[in-house]
């Protein structure tokens, strides 16, 4: 039985479709990126699956006794509210001390447990959320844009944490992203959302279909580029006297 | 010693206080200082009511407050924004209910009394009231209170968790009934948030979890009750807004030792950064 399975799930949002005809079934260990372009419904279907937005329609199953870890794509916490990162990690179930310690290291951020919640800066606050969503070892881990305020060490440590709790929790991990070219490599399965669910597969096939071009353009073309670029290099080393061409730049000079 | 008034309005204030404490604190950190006035505002209907109907005042008080925090809960992103529905329901409630008062003339009412309250008058049986009321209420809260916490802080982290945001606001409404109800013959209807409210604003400089600062919130409540009763003896001056008042001024020095903690702390780290 699939951790969750969507069958012809149907959302609306103030008399508004937002999403329909979702079909979508979750194993295990297996990692699925979401993408889209703004107002697809990305968020809507993870805020659905959470319970947070009752569907319209269709069938949604979680297996019984499920536990979710959910890394929103914001969260505000009101400066009224005097909170320790510890205490924070400790919402709403406790974690023995020494636990919360080591997730704070795994997490890049050793030593911040004391620190006021409200005073981390964007990057340190997303790796709390993500060590909080952590910390329950959930089966099924959901990330709203989860690398928001991170930079790109940030980002690919967040990815190489995320292959490695795969590893370790054996859990599923549904994504929401729109960073193409890292989420590629990072992932088994891709679903392209627009309201319904455009194409889906293996990244190649998904970033190949026309379905995808149509809705990102042509120039997604560069993301695939790149993903084979990436993945095939060898790292060749580096020449630093003759500036080489940086990826970006190459990016922007193709047609 | 229940027999000594002063006593017993020591007790009915620290009672008040404890159970006003951790709910004064949600009020603030959920930005709810309306509502504990709307429901507060409505506690003056529910006191006319219950004189017209001559059932007793703690459950006429308590109903018409549920009623109201259930409306405006039921109501609430429905076409309205929450402020407004606080103030038309808040006053409505209070003009309601003191058209409803004239209908007793029968009966000499000191509506004063159920405004700024009478702790002074408070008797063995209001006392055995407001002790369980506040027991009730701190239970409950302390029973919730991670889910609380986490409903707070993101209804969706709470969802995700398995909590119903809409269930803790409910119970959070419905201890603010109770404590509103129970609050009434002590500070009255015009003061109640005040009490709620300002207590907690003033231990929130001083505290760095959620726990402390409805530890430290009890202990400024129970302070001011205790203080503003002692006080207001001296000086001869009412009691409920001589407690608010003593309350008013811990916020005060609050705030500026806040101010020079920061001010402190501000100046050490901008030396770190500048050496």
């Amino acid at each position: 039985m699939p951790l969750l399975s969507i069958d012809d799930l149907h959302v609306a949002l103030g008399g508004q479709t937002v999403l329909q005809g979702i079909d979508l079934h979750l194993d295990r260990g297996e990692i699925v990126t979401l993408v889209g372009p703004n107002g697809s419904g990305k968020s809507t279907l993870l805020r659905t699956i959470i319970g947070a937005v009752r569907p319209a329609g269709g069938r949604l199953v979680r297996q019984t006794g499920l536990t979710i870890g959910y890394v929103p794509q914001r969260l505000a916490i009101d400066a009224t509210l005097p909170m320790t990162v510890t205490r924070f990690l400790n919402l709403p179930r406790r974690h023995p001390l020494q636990a919360i310690r080591q997730a704070l290291e795994q997490a890049g951020i050793p030593g911040l447990g004391q620190q006021q919640v409200a005073d981390l800066s964007g990057g340190q606050f997303q790796r709390v959320l993500l060590t909080r969503a952590l910390l329950d070892k959930p089966d099924l881990l959901l990330l709203d844009e989860a690398t928001q305020g991170l930079d790109h060490r940030g980002t690919a440590d967040f990815y190489r944490q995320i292959a490695s709790v795969r590893r370790d929790l054996g859990c599923a991990v549904l994504m929401v992203s729109h960073e193409l070219h890292v989420v590629m490599r990072a992932t088994d399965r891709v679903v392209c959302l627009n309201r319904h669910i455009c194409c889906q597969g293996t990244p190649e096939r998904v970033v190949s279909s026309p379905a995808y071009q149509a809705l990102f353009g042509p120039d997604t073309d560069d993301a695939l580029a790149l993903y084979h670029h990436d993945r095939d290099r060898h790292a060749p080393p580096v020449d630093m006297a003759a500036p080489q061409p940086t990826e970006t730049s190459r990016l922007e000079a193709s047609p | 010693m229940f027999d000594d008034f002063m006593v017993r309005a020591a007790l009915a204030g620290l009672g008040v206080a404890f159970a006003a404490a951790p709910l004064g604190c949600f009020v603030i950190w959920r930005r709810m200082a309306y509502f504990g006035d709307a429901t507060a505002h409505a506690a003056i209907l529910g006191v006319a009511l219950s004189l017209l109907l001559s059932t007793s005042l703690f459950v006429g008080v308590l109903l018409v407050s549920l009623l109201m925090a259930t409306l405006v809960s039921l109501l609430n992103g429905r076409g309205y924004a929450m402020d407004t529905l606080l103030g038309v329901m808040a006053h409505s409630a209070l003009a309601f209910g003191l058209v409803a008062v004239s209908f007793s003339s029968g009966v000499r009412i000191d509506l004063t009394a159920y405004l700024f309250g009478d702790i002074l008058a408070v008797g063995k049986d209001d006392l055995a009231l407001i002790g369980t009321g506040a027991l009730l209420v701190t239970s409950l809260v302390g029973w919730r209170w991670s889910a609380l916490l986490t409903a707070t802080l993101d209804a969706d982290l709470a969802r995700a968790s398995g909590i119903d945001p809409r269930r803790e606001q409910w119970v959070l409404t419905l201890s603010l009934a109770i404590v509103v109800a129970v609050a009434l013959k002590v500070v009255g209807a015009l003061l109640i948030t005040a009490l709620l409210i300002i207590p907690a604003a003033a231990a929130r400089p001083f505290c760095r979890t959620p726990e402390a600062m409805a530890l430290l919130t009890a202990l400024i409540g129970a302070a001011s009750t205790t203080g503003g009763l002692q006080t207001a003896y001296w000086l001869d001056t009412p009691t409920g807004p001589t407690i608010v008042s003593l309350a008013a001024i811990l916020f005060a020095l609050s705030g500026l030792a806040g101010l020079f903690k920061r001010r402190i702390v501000g100046a050490t780290s901008s030396a770190g950064v500048h050496p």
